[in-house]
């Protein structure tokens, strides 16, 4: 026995290394035929360690202090060594978190990933979502510019819609009667602290939960119906390691080389990601011509635009825009196809998932434009299909001509 | 409520204060900008040293970060240190706030990055558009601007341009601009410095920029060496999958 | 490392053996390029920690005008934040500063306390001219300069220099620190140079100056 293999030993008489290692990778079986859809949630976890190492070093330098916020951030891009590549990795790290959870998103819709079994792993994942969305908002004060500001102002002047309590519920998230240094403190404390842990808290659960029924595959065939009868090992299944650790090694390049292009040659990403105006400091007594959220939020800017005050309350926008994020959650029982997987559904559906694509694409387009007639009565109209898609799917789901599912995985 | 409706309000009618701000309707020219230029970045940081930090400040950059341009510290504190005794420090404005916002009606905001939330082309524009205008307290307006409280500060280098109008419908708007009074250098040339001027601008936003794009290409090209590596390591291993 | 791989079921294509030290070698060429990326990541992460330009900026070196100075008397400026002395030397003071040795920890300055260019007598460029940090050496307290030599409470024998209130270590007027106080060495002399007779750079050595004007002169 060599010198490591007794180490390894005395530490397994302890704690369940070995075992682990197995459980979750040496032998834990994933279907052999992942697509290029299924790179997105090893990326998701990169993303997301990307942003709490880029984080803590932005932590080393930036004040969180409405007089000194806006210069400090300067100050690490140009007095700080290496500051500028450390504050665009996170900015631009913002908006690839996105894009890739919307990708993995997209993969489950697609591949009916939601459900049953997997139920539980849809909802950690929406709240994943949710808790992303909020982070992403604390974390865009923090540069205090105009747009933070703003920005900040009109989302937090929303729960000033909330009927009876608005007004004082406002009031308690800021801390002060206007977005002010209060407020940015708060913010800083959530964004840098809470949400980080309640981030890994939740990506953890959300991958017990995925190993505990294992995954879904692009056919939406479950690999672990057809077993070895000696091995008992899934025909159709590969252990993790060391192919898929191999094949996201190669995905990761990938989103790096992307990643990397951004950073480096366009990390404003032409006002996308880093907005003109936001290199303007904040200031309360100048209210910009065009406030608009960053571009991940803006479908649901626009949901909220689109709904017409009801007795001069902007509630029902509210609560249309929060119906949006909480109809997700529902997908795994609306849902009534006798096939998981988009590769055996019906013209039905797929016209539905175009539709629906469509409109969510078109709201985030919309979001991003100031509001005109004509822009209001598209938004309403993708609006319309958004929630119809989710609204109607337990009867058209039912109906539609799937064809059979395999009984093996196709590739 | 009574605020969120006026916030709401604001939203709305953004399209409309947008025109009012006048800020689009008058087409950008484009900006010569090249900021691997060093000469053009160094000539650039003359005059904005001599003409611009009289009222504004550019309180992030460090006087000592222009030997990036290719200067030494001594030339840097022989000629573009007026009001500094030490290149570490930053470029602040001797004129005190209170006072400048009593004077032109706004404070003259800080510079450093101007060009990253103007854009160059604005800049570059605006530079180049003030008009004479009685009606204006300083006797300057500007076609990009209108109404703006900052004076033509460098009217002595391009000369003085009248508005020659055009109707549009009920209205009379700036067809263009004529000069009428030349200044001490040709119009030609004035553009010329104020292109350098801009460009100064956009460097000094971001001073790293030269480096980062150079930067981008080394790990772009490491990137593709790792892709092929890690490409044939799991081709290599998935020739086990049927 | 075999212990990996130990239990990876492996299917094969029919007549197609594993290329182990394919395999090895595939492994070992994307470890390197991986551990170069890892180390090419770490730096600029490292490096953000070092000092910024501003702290750079705000330790630059400070120019002292010494003209005005009195004989005997002592001008306090501040460089890095701590209090830098320069105390114009009667010949009196330098007199005395031979002559008690024996009483004296270090008294030929052999602890690395100041630049190689003030290792001598009196722990200085010019011997009118004491540059020194003032904090002491013990636990960072700034003493009190006590010129006057025989001075009531220091005793007979006091030969002029400084003393710290705190725990009672004392130096001479080259700030060399006694024998039998808590301080263990002498104060520190910090780099400088003379600019010209009126002016004293506190913070660089002139061998440094030249380094950094460089090609151009």
């Amino acid at each position: 026995m060599t010198a490591l293999q007794k180490l390894l030993g005395w530490v397994d008489d302890r704690f369940p290394l070995t075992a682990t290692w197995k459980t979750h990778l040496s032998e834990y079986y994933a279907p052999k035929n992942f697509n290029f859809w299924y790179f997105f949630g090893s990326l998701a976890l990169l993303v997301l360690v990307l942003q709490i190492v880029t984080g803590i070093f932005l932590t080393m330098n930036y004040k969180p202090d409405a007089a000194l916020a806006f210069a400090s951030v300067e100050y690490i891009m140009r007095d700080v060594d290496w500051g500028w590549l450390i504050r665009y990795m996170h900015s631009t790290g913002a908006s690839m978190f996105f894009v890739v959870v919307y990708l993995h998103m997209f993969r489950g819709l697609m591949y009916g990933s939601y459900r049953k079994p997997r139920e539980l792993i849809w909802i950690f994942g929406v709240l994943i979502y949710l808790a992303l969305m909020a982070e992403a908002f604390l974390g865009y004060l923090l540069p205090w510019g105009q747009m933070s500001f703003w920005g900040a102002q009109v989302i937090v002047n929303l729960f000033a819609a909330v009927p009876f309590i608005g007004e004082d519920l406002s009031i308690w998230i800021r801390g002060d009667y206007v977005i002010s240094d209060a407020t940015l403190n708060r913010f800083f404390a959530f964004h840098v602290i809470a949400l980080p842990l309640v981030l890994i808290a939740l990506v953890a659960v959300h991958l017990v939960a995925l190993h505990e029924v294992g995954s879904n595959n692009p056919d939406g065939v479950e690999i672990k119906k057809k077993k070895d009868p000696v091995s008992h090992i899934p025909l159709d299944g590969i252990p993790f390691h060391p192919y898929y650790t191999v094949k996201d090694i190669v995905g990761v390049i990938v989103f790096l080389m992307v990643f990397t292009a951004i950073v480096f040659f366009a990390p404003e990403m032409g006002g996308y990601f880093l907005e003109a105006n936001n290199f303007v400091p904040a200031d309360p007594l100048k209210t910009p011509a065009h406030i608009a959220p960053l571009w991940y939020f803006t479908p649901f800017y626009a949901i909220l635009r689109a709904v017409p005050p009801l007795f001069g309350s902007q509630f029902p926008g509210v609560m249309a825009m929060g119906l949006s994020i909480v109809v997700l959650f529902f997908l795994p029982w609306l849902d009534r196809s006798k096939v998981k997987s988009i590769r055996y559904r019906g013209p039905i559906y797929k016209v539905a998932l175009a539709l629906f694509i469509v409109s969510f694409v078109g709201l985030g387009y919309l979001g991003l434009l100031p509001s005109t007639p004509i822009a209001t009565i598209f938004a309403q109209v993708f609006s319309v299909i958004y929630f119809l898609f989710f609204l109607l799917m337990p009867w058209y789901t039912a109906i539609d001509k799937t064809k059979p599912e395999p009984e093996r995985v196709t590739g | 409520m009574k605020r969120f409706k006026t916030i709401l309000f604001m939203l709305l009618a953004a399209p409309v204060a947008a025109l009012a701000a006048g800020g689009h309707s008058v087409p950008l020219d484009k900006a010569p900008v090249n900021v691997s230029d060093q000469e053009s970045l160094q000539r650039g940081a003359r005059i904005f040293v001599n003409y611009c930090l009289n009222c504004h400040a550019a309180g992030y950059m460090r006087y000592s970060r222009l030997q990036d341009l290719g200067l030494t510290e001594d030339q840097i504190k022989d000629n573009l240190m007026f009001a500094a005794e030490k290149p570490g420090q930053t470029m602040d404005v001797s004129m005190p706030r209170a006072d400048g916002k009593a004077w032109f009606g706004a404070t003259p905001p800080d510079l450093s990055v101007i060009a990253r939330s103007r854009s160059a082309d604005w800049l570059y524009t605006y530079l180049r558009s003030f008009y004479r205008d009685e009606s204006r307290p300083t006797g300057w307006n500007n076609r990009v601007f209108d109404k703006v409280g900052m004076p033509h500060v460098m009217w002595d280098l391009q000369g003085e341009l009248v508005p020659r109008y055009s109707k549009e419908g009920e209205h009379e708007v700036i067809e263009r601009l004529e000069l009428a009074k030349p200044g001490s250098v040709s119009l030609a040339q004035y553009d010329a410095m104020v292109g350098d001027l801009v460009n100064y601008l956009v460097w000094m936003g971001e001073p790293a920029q030269n480096q980062r794009k150079q930067l981008g290409l080394i790990v772009l090209a490491f990137l593709a060496v790792f892709f092929v590596v890690a490409y044939y390591l799991k081709k290599e291993f998935w020739k086990d999958i049927h | 490392m075999p212990v990996l791989f130990k239990h990876v079921q492996v299917k094969h294509k029919m007549n197609q053996a594993v290329d182990r030290s394919k395999r090895k070698f595939l492994i070992a060429a994307t470890s390197a390029v991986g551990g170069v990326a890892v180390a090419g990541v770490a730096v600029p992460f490292v490096a953000s920690m070092m000092p910024s330009a501003r702290a750079k900026a705000a330790g630059a070196p400070v120019e002292v005008d010494i003209s005005k100075i009195e004989p005997g008397m002592l001008l306090a400026v501040e460089w890095r934040g701590k209090p830098v002395w320069v105390v114009y030397r009667t010949k009196e003071m330098l007199d005395m500063l031979g002559k008690h040795d024996d009483r004296l920890a270090d008294p030929n300055s052999d602890q690395p306390q100041q630049p190689d260019y003030c290792k001598n007598p009196t722990r200085s460029i010019k011997p009118e001219y004491l540059v020194a940090v003032g904090i002491c050496t013990h636990l960072g307290c700034s003493p009190t300069y006590r010129r006057e030599i025989g001075a009531g409470d220091m005793g007979a024998d006091w030969p002029g220099g400084f003393f710290c209130p705190c725990h009672g270590s004392a130096f001479d007027l080259a700030a060399r620190v006694f024998k039998g106080v808590p301080a263990p060495v002498n104060l520190v002399i910090p780099p400088h140079q003379f600019v010209s007779d009126s002016m004293l750079l506190v913070g660089l050595d002139s061998g440094a100056i030249k380094a950094q004007r460089g090609v151009d002169k």
